[in-house]
């Protein structure tokens, strides 16, 4: 069976998470804005799971189980918490939320 | 009956504290009754004090008497103690009796006014201040008397509170003669520092035994206490307060500004005189500047119109005689001066009050004349206190004690041909001034109506004061007319007297040149002031004349000089340093803290991707570092 | 026992003021002025149960000393001597003064105004009486909290301000002052093994000249702070000046006191060979205190702050008098911290008294009020002429003294302090002129003094006139 380079994969993984940080960063959807943690978290797991293949390990694929359910939890949340915040602000741009105060 | 000095200092006191306390509060006549009879009983105590110690000397012609000791700090020791000798003998009777006529004459002339008590409440508390002064003991006790006159007179001098120009005389005079006691009390330190005490027999008895005349400690302590006095006493440099301090009521320019107060430099003088013969070049010095003093105001007495600023530059140019006689030794000379001065002059600043009283506050005197009808008592007791003032010979006091200093400023071993030079210049300039007064204000054709005359309450002091200034001369006669030395033999207890060094031959010229000088001063007089009137008026309109006259109406332009390079970069400084530029300091380093706050808050700007963004830079930040280590 | 109980009363009273002044508004007044008065009347039996103790530090004659934290050599150690009697006498008398003049002007939070205030005093007492210097500290901290307090709470307009800035410059100062305390401890601790804040136990611990410098250092710019010495002084007129009444009283007639205090008691003795290093630098500080701070109130518009910056300028004697090192001149010095606590805390309270009856403090609107109001007249030209040191009243006996055991150090210094009188003058005559005399400004319809004020004054007066005539006299 032809091996993957470890490189290649966990390059694969660092593209992955900056692509989704510029992401974040760029879009002021907050939708928008999950979906790329979302693409974030799974940069991390790629990589998890690269390191696991390479040195023959369970852990990275039992990793990214915990970030799979992880990430799970934090979109449940997260769109609950998009939700409230359409509600309020009537809008989804997340710079509308710049103030402490509620 | 020595024991009783002390009630003679106390009593003033004792009637300034009720009048502070309860003046408003009882009636005018109470006032008065306490105002003047506190001065009347310590009056009547000194001349049985004197009478006591004249008759019944006490060991070593001093007598010293302690209330309390006053401090006690590591060997300084000052106690308030009295020491009464010839000397204070001599002022304090002088300063009670003068102070009780004028207080007399006060009740009187303040009727008006309503700060009565205030008035008598000040000038009680000026007349226990100075006799503090005079009868200290040691030279603590000695500047509390010195500051507490300077008090009383700027207290008087302002007692017209409610005009500022009156405010601004007060703390002139005030604030220029702290200037000297400032040096007098480096003076002070160094005496103490110097001598261990501040006693001063004791400290000219140190003096003597440890300092060599002409060396350095000697001379700066005789020239510290010579520039309090010069302050006190209206000298030059420091003489430019006194004809402002005309501001205040009459009877305070005739008891303070004329009789007492500004002769405290002269007793200072007179009272360290060990010092000072220590100090040869400050003997020196303190005979040029009277010399000095007597000619400039001299000058400026004959260019004033306010007859009471040619009466204040009289002062300064008489007490310009005393230490003219206290520069050469003459001690019991420039106390004799002294003595027949408070007469005279008290006697012709009463008389202006009683024209000034009677004109409504007029002060110029073109704008009086011929008031010799109206006001014939006022009249004959300033003629005779101007001819004391001028020295007519032979029947006045002034004549006897101003010839003295004259004759001994050219026979003393440290007089001059100089000294006496400016003694008889000054002696034709008296003349002229005095008699250009009396012409103008009294004959001539009259300018206004008096509308108050005097009561007895002010006749009694001006006939008093007259008497005095005739007889007060005779205690004391020159060599060639009869030798009577009542006066400096009483005194030579305290001051040692003086030796002519010229013979009698020298005195009888210089005796004539001095009468004739005197009288032809007055002749100078009669010609200008009221033979042709306007001589005068077109001498002073050509223009050498005019600048002249402008620049001794203005008293040599000292004011000017003085508000130039002291006045002005004080109130300037102070000015621009309003928010004192040291705040600025601090200010500023609130104002950095606060802009690094401003930026720092900047960050602080609740943006969920901006916050992000400063997590990832810090991450990439911190794995670069940790990577490229 | 009588020392714990000094600063135990304002404690309580201030405790009880504050408790029932929920309740009405004259009761914490009472029991303050009744607690300060048995603080008063405990310092007069301890001077007369030890009359001929001297006005010099020294003299111990009362001591309490309790464990507090021994692992660390803290005690609650307090003592007396003739200086911390005086001391802590000023302070009651003070105390009672700033409770009488607030009578009528504190109407807000009135029991919480008195907690303050005596807590003050409670503090002041403290560092005039601990011996332990972790304990000074403590009560050198303690007196600022409530003063702080007092400015932002009760002040005039500018009151915040002023009330930050004086708190950071004592604070910061403060805590410059810590660090030598904890220098000094550790100092002795390494050449002993014992680790001791006892202040008896630590005179004479002998260091290396450049350590022992820069420790007294850290104590003087504390003490110079409270002082104040220029330049740590703009905290003075902004605090002076935007305090209430008692507040500004307590502030320049006994705050400041602590820093003359603190450098006698504590930084001469424990660093006498470096202090001794510094008498020129402090000469002329305060030559430059004595002459800055008079040309400054002579500039001032606002009458009160012109008061705080002749504080300035009397203070500069004390720090003279004590780097003077001889007993004339330190005397001298103890002396001006009672007179010009005197004198200094009469005016504030006639300038506080004015201000309640025209509402300004602005000279420019003020003049010719004396026929008015003749009685404040005369009492603010009384203390006018104490502060230019009129010789009869207190100051002129501190300054004087002063000026005679400074000229043994330095005769140049010595003149330029002596020119400080004639300034004084200018600005004292300044201060009638331009609120009593001169033309009126504007139809005044105040009332004069009342009894109370009165009666107030009378003390100040008579106590003025006390220390400058009779105080000596009264020693032996």
């Amino acid at each position: 069976m032809m091996s993957i380079p470890m490189e290649h994969g966990l390059i694969l993984a660092g593209v992955l998470f900056a692509f989704g940080l510029a992401g974040v960063l760029m879009r002021r959807n907050v939708i928008f804005i999950l979906m790329f943690i979302e693409v974030m978290l799974n940069a991390a797991g790629l990589a998890f799971v690269v390191a696991g293949s390479k040195w023959n390990q369970a852990d990275g694929q039992v990793m990214f189980i915990f970030i799979l359910t992880m990430a799970a939890a934090e979109v449940s949340v997260g769109l609950a918490l998009v939700l409230k915040f359409y509600h309020k602000f009537r809008t989804l741009d997340a710079d509308a939320a710049s103030r402490m105060r509620g | 009956m020595l024991e009783l000095l002390w009630l003679i200092p106390c009593l003033p006191f004792a009637g300034f504290i009720v009048l502070a306390v309860a003046g408003k509060r009882i009636e005018p006549r109470a006032v008065a009754f306490v105002g003047v009879g506190s001065v009347a009983a310590s009056a009547v105590i000194s001349v049985i004090v004197a009478v006591d110690f004249m008759t019944a000397p006490p060991p070593g012609y001093a007598y010293t008497q302690t209330i309390w000791q006053w401090l006690d700090v590591a060997g300084f020791s000052p106690g308030v103690t009295f020491y009464l000798d010839a000397l204070s003998t001599v002022m304090m009777l002088v300063v009670t009796i003068v102070g009780f006529l004028i207080h007399l004459y006060s009740s009187e002339f303040m009727e008006e006014d309503e700060g009565y008590s205030r008035f008598f409440a000040y000038m009680n508390l000026f007349v226990g201040s100075m006799l503090v002064l005079l009868l200290a003991r040691n030279l603590l006790l000695f500047y509390l008397g010195w500051e507490g006159v300077g008090l009383c007179s700027y207290l008087l001098i302002g007692f017209w509170y409610k005009d500022p120009n009156n405010g601004y005389a007060a703390r002139k005079a005030f604030v220029v003669t702290r200037v000297g006691d400032a040096a007098m009390a480096v003076g002070l330190f160094l005496l103490y520092n110097g001598l261990g005490t501040l006693q001063i027999q004791e400290l000219m008895q140190r003096a003597h035994q440890s300092w060599s005349s002409g060396s350095l400690l000697p001379v700066a302590a005789a020239a510290l206490l010579l520039g309090g006095a010069v302050g006190k006493s209206a000298q030059l440099p420091l003489q430019t307060w006194l004809p402002d301090a005309m501001a205040g009521p009459t009877p305070v320019s005739a008891l303070i500004h004329a009789a007492t107060m500004v002769t405290a430099g002269v007793y200072i003088i007179a009272r360290t005189h060990v010092l000072f013969e220590l100090a040869p070049p400050v003997l020196a010095a303190v005979a040029v500047i009277g010399a000095l003093t007597l000619l400039l105001s001299g000058f400026s007495a004959i260019t004033q119109k306010d007859i009471k600023r040619v009466l204040a530059y009289s002062t300064i140019s008489q007490i310009g005689y005393m230490f003219l006689a206290l520069g050469v030794g003459a001690w019991s000379a420039a106390i004799f001066h002294f003595m027949t001065h408070a007469f005279f002059k008290a006697l012709l600043f009463l008389g202006a009050g009683v024209i000034i009283h009677g004109l409504h506050h007029e002060h110029d005197m073109f704008k009086m004349g011929g008031l010799r009808k109206q006001l014939p008592v006022t009249f004959w007791t300033f003629l005779i206190g101007s001819a004391s003032l001028s020295a007519i010979p032979l029947v006045t006091a002034g004549f006897f004690s101003k010839d003295q200093i004259i004759w001994l400023a050219w026979s003393s071993g440290r007089g001059g041909t100089w000294l006496w030079a400016a003694g008889v210049a000054g002696a034709l300039l008296t003349s002229i001034y005095t008699f250009r007064m009396v012409f103008i204000t009294f004959f001539g054709e009259a300018h206004a109506q008096v509308s108050k005359r005097p009561g007895l309450r002010m006749i009694i002091p001006l006939v008093v004061l007259a008497f005095l200034s005739v007889t007060g001369g005779y205690i004391q006669l020159p060599a060639i007319m009869g030798n009577i030395t009542v006066f400096s033999g009483f005194l030579h207890t305290a001051l040692p007297p003086v030796r002519p060094l010229s013979g009698e031959r020298m005195e009888w010229i210089l005796e004539i040149i001095a009468v004739v000088i005197s009288l032809g001063g007055v002749l100078v007089a009669w010609l200008f002031f009221l033979r042709t009137r306007g001589l005068a008026t077109r001498l002073a309109e050509t223009s050498p004349g005019m600048l002249l006259h402008r620049f001794w109406f203005s008293g040599w332009a000292f004011d000017w000089v003085y508000d130039l390079l002291f006045v002005r970069p004080f109130v300037w400084l102070a000015r621009i340093n309003r928010d004192d530029f040291m705040d600025l300091a601090y200010a500023g380093l609130a104002w950095y803290n606060r802009s690094l706050n401003r930026i720092l808050s900047l960050t602080q700007n609740g943006r969920v991707r901006f916050y992000a963004m400063g997590i990832a830079l810090g991450a990439i930040i911190t794995v670069a570092i940790a990577v490229l280590r | 026992m009588i020392l714990l109980l000094l600063i135990i009363i304002p404690l309580v009273g201030g405790f009880f003021a504050w408790l029932y002044g929920r309740r009405s508004e004259a009761a914490p007044r009472w029991i303050s002025l009744v607690s300060l008065l048995i603080e008063q009347a405990l310092v007069i039996v301890l001077w007369f149960r030890h009359p001929a103790s001297g006005i010099g530090p020294g003299a111990w004659f009362a001591d309490l000393q309790w464990s507090w934290i021994p692992r660390l050599g803290i005690s609650f150690h307090l003592a007396m001597d003739g200086l911390s009697l005086l001391m802590v006498g000023l302070t009651a008398f003070l105390g009672i003064m700033s409770v009488a003049i607030s009578w009528t002007e504190i109407r807000e939070r009135v029991g919480f105004f008195h907690l303050n205030l005596l807590f003050i005093i409670a503090g002041i007492n403290g560092v005039f009486l601990a011996v332990d210097l972790f304990l000074f500290y403590f009560f050198w901290e303690l007196m600022l909290v409530p003063m702080y307090f007092l400015i932002s709470i009760w002040g005039h307009e500018n009151r915040t301000y002023a009330a930050i800035k004086f708190f950071i410059f004592t604070q910061l100062s403060g805590l410059l002052m810590l660090l030598s305390i904890l220098g000094i401890y550790f100092v002795h601790a390494s050449n002993t093994g014992v680790y001791t804040f006892d202040y008896f136990s630590l005179l004479g611990t002998s260091m290396a000249p450049a350590v022992s410098f820069w420790l007294m250092m850290g104590f003087f710019i504390a003490f110079a702070v409270k002082l104040p010495a220029v330049p740590f002084h703009t905290w003075l007129p902004d605090a002076h000046t935007e305090a209430p009444t008692a507040g500004s009283v307590v502030l320049a007639g006994l705050l400041l006191k602590t820093g003359a205090y603190g450098l006698i008691r504590f930084l001469v003795p424990l660093f006498p060979e470096a202090a001794r290093s510094l008498v020129p630098a402090a000469f002329v500080l305060g030559v430059i205190g004595i002459l800055y701070g008079a040309v400054l109130a002579f500039a001032q518009r606002d009458l009160k702050r012109m008061v705080a910056y002749t504080s300035i300028s009397h203070m500069g004697f004390v720090l003279l008098g004590v780097f003077a090192w001889n007993e004339l001149a330190l005397q001298g010095a103890v002396m001006q911290m009672l007179c010009h606590g005197v004198s200094t805390g009469a005016l504030f309270m006639l300038v506080g008294a004015l201000q309640e009856r025209i509402h300004t403090r602005d000279m420019n609107v003020m003049g010719g009020m004396w026929e008015r109001v003749p009685r404040m007249g005369a009492v603010v030209l009384f203390f006018a002429l104490a502060s230019l040191g009129l010789p009869g009243l207190g100051n002129f006996v501190a300054e004087f003294l002063v000026l005679l055991g400074s000229y043994k150090v330095s005769v140049v210094a010595t003149s330029f302090a002596v020119a400080g009188l004639v300034f004084a003058t200018v600005y004292s005559l300044w201060i009638v002129q331009r609120a009593f005399h001169g033309k009126k400004r504007k139809e005044w319809a105040i009332s004069d003094l009342s009894l109370r004020e009165m009666a107030l004054m009378f003390f100040m007066i008579i106590s003025l006139l006390w220390l400058a005539l009779l105080f000596w006299r009264s020693l032996r």
